[in-house]
């Protein structure tokens, strides 16, 4: 109850954290409401095509070039953002902590070949290696979530082995191993809950990324065909650049305020788990 | 005290470069087992993504690959051929895709190295503005177009910039490398080439620049509050002598290093600049290949790509050894 309060009051005192999870919720929203407001499939003809924003009454926001309504696209493709986001986040944090605390716990050659490897998964180029994985397993919304927790979980290993890394030597765990605790007792209940603040935080703003990322599959025209996804929207408007710039520009601002919004609510919750670090940033 | 000047680091070399070495071959391995999982048996899925089901050819390809062999010595045929260098035909574009590769490499480097000078001036520049003001208005703004700039997608950026600068306002062409058909030689085509880069390279650094921003403000902030800085500005000397000179050279030293480790998400977002504006250079050809179902060659761009990327952080780790000889190279 303390938490959620203490929680509350530093939203309210944040204002750039209240704003993002407003953005979030507004999208979050959106999700949730599209079959409500829109029953229509998004990729139905439900007008006259190329209707600049406030031209054509069923489509506040105008159509596309093959008269598909705008707005319902946005709703629908808050869809696909944030279930590829959270999912494949998901899918690299459990990934990502399991390879992390193994190698900051244990050290040593478990510590070394996991490490190894972790380095690896970073030296190949993240986005090369999402397309190549959706050349080969076919362009499906689980096969894109794979490729994105792929390239999404080193970054989380690193993280969490440095802190397993620190709090491993600290007293309380000292005593947990002279008290007869087992291995797996003291990573997950004991070591890993002190460790979680800092994978909080970065599994927000890599939210933001693997939307971003999603996003540029589809723009590329390799996300999974039968669903309406901001980046999609974005790349067929390309073709409409010249006469009609609204159709790749809504969606992109789209993006730009869920990604927004994530990151401003990755800094808020950083300044919240470590309160002190606030004054560097001079607030 | 003065720092002895120390030998050349061989050692540190030797042991980098044999890292390297595993690091590609484990990459290869991985690359082999990717092309396994591919659906149906890698000869028939490059057959039928070359677009023929021809069973001479599948055939041919059966033998060229060696399939009818167990698995390990295909992977060590596999490995043979990549340590030679030779990556295979491409049928679609009727190319050995070591040719196509290599030859596609010069205008993504000239992307690349244009972009990370963007990104690195303008996040020195504005990362030092930002600290010298901190919490007034040029900071405030320059923070928040920087906090803009990390969420948006940078294709977009690029489609956005096509739009107001080459359609709109006719400033730069909409996309390609060069006129080509106005044949322009020595300086003209240099001027031409230069005018066509402009926005591919804007796109490419919009979203470094966003890191490197934060990252170099960061870094002032936290050398500006140190004890030396309080005696340079006793000693009189100016705010930006004190900023550029005394200050930046102890907060840049992360960034050396970030660029260091960015090499490989520059190369990734190459094939989305280099899609959107058409430049021709080896993240088009990875779009290509994806959108003509060229697999062999996709993962021989994504193996070379990882090559570079061990290369280039290797020569980053001795550049910073050489701006900070306190580090110790291990």
């Amino acid at each position: 109850m303390g938490r959620i309060s203490s929680f509350l009051f530093v939203v309210a005192r944040d204002w750039m954290m209240a704003l993002g999870l407003l953005l979030l919720l507004s999208v979050v929203f959106m999700a949730a409401t599209a079959q409500l407001f829109f029953p229509a499939p998004p990729d139905t003809m439900m007008g006259p095509p190329l209707q600049w924003p406030g031209q054509y009454p069923g489509a506040p926001l105008g159509t596309d070039g093959l008269g598909r309504n705008i707005l319902a696209g946005l709703f629908y493709g808050a869809r696909i953002s944030l279930l590829v986001g959270f999912v494949s986040v998901t899918v690299a944090m459990v990934f990502g902590i399991l390879v992390g605390a193994f190698a900051g716990y244990y050290g040593g050659w478990v510590d070394m070949i996991l490490m190894r490897v972790t380095e690896l998964f970073q030296t190949i180029p993240q986005f090369m290696l999402a397309i190549v994985v959706v050349a080969v397993l076919g362009p499906s919304i689980e096969v894109i979530i794979l490729s994105l927790a792929i390239v999404s979980w080193p970054a989380i290993a690193r993280l969490v082995r440095g802190e397993f890394l620190v709090l491993r030597e600290k007293a309380y765990v000292q005593g947990c191993i002279v008290v007869g605790m087992s291995d797996m007792r003291i990573i997950f209940t004991q070591i890993l809950p002190n460790a979680m603040s800092g994978v909080t935080v970065m599994s927000t703003i890599m939210i933001a990324t693997a939307i971003l990322m999603e996003s540029a599959l589809s723009f590329l025209g390799f996300g999974d065909p039968n669903v309406m996804s901001w980046g999609t929207m974005i790349g067929l408007g390309r073709n409409n650049l010249r006469d009609a710039w609204y159709i790749m520009t809504i969606p992109g601002i789209a993006l730009l305020l869920t990604a927004l919004a994530l990151n401003l609510v990755g800094d808020g919750l950083n300044d919240y788990f470590n309160p002190r670090l606030r004054s560097q940033k001079g607030q | 005290m003065k720092p002895t000047r120390r030998p050349f680091p061989w050692v540190f070399l030797a042991k980098r470069v044999a890292y390297g070495a595993l690091a590609i071959l484990a990459i290869a391995v991985i690359n082999f087992f990717l092309l396994k999982l591919a659906p149906g048996d890698a000869a028939e899925a490059l057959a039928g993504q070359a677009g023929t089901a021809d069973p001479e050819y599948i055939a041919q390809l059966r033998a060229q690959f060696g399939l009818d062999q167990p698995l390990h010595s295909q992977l060590w045929a596999f490995l043979v051929r990549l340590a030679t260098l030779d990556l295979g035909y491409s049928y679609v574009f009727n190319e050995r895709v070591s040719t196509l590769i290599f030859s596609r490499l010069p205008a993504t480097l000239m992307l690349m190295v244009t972009a990370i000078v963007i990104a690195v001036t303008g996040g020195i520049v504005f990362g030092v503005t930002a600290a010298r003001y901190v919490n007034r208005w040029p900071d405030r703004a320059i923070s928040f177009v920087a906090l803009l700039l990390y969420g948006t997608p940078p294709y977009w950026i690029g489609l956005m910039m096509i739009l107001v600068f080459a359609v709109t306002l006719g400033w730069t062409p909409t996309s390609g490398m060069e006129n080509v058909v106005a044949f322009n030689t020595g300086w003209s085509r240099v001027v031409d080439i230069a005018h066509h880069l402009i926005l591919p390279a804007l796109t490419q650094a919009v979203f470094y620049l966003a890191i490197y921003i934060r990252l170099v403000r960061a870094g002032m902030l936290e050398v500006l509050s140190l004890e030396f800085i309080r005696v340079a500005r006793a000693k009189g000397i100016s705010e930006r002598r004190v900023s550029y000179h005394h200050a930046l050279r102890n907060a840049v030293l992360p960034l050396v290093t970030i660029v260091g480790t960015n090499v490989g998400s520059f190369l990734g977002g190459a094939v989305l600049t280099e899609t959107v504006f058409s430049w021709p250079g080896v993240g088009r050809l990875m779009f290509d290949a994806m959108f003509l179902r060229d697999l062999n060659l996709l993962l021989s761009i994504l193996v070379l790509s990882s090559l570079f990327v061990i290369i280039a952080n290797l020569i980053v780790d001795l550049l910073y050894a050489i701006i900070n000889p306190t580090v110790e190279l291990r």
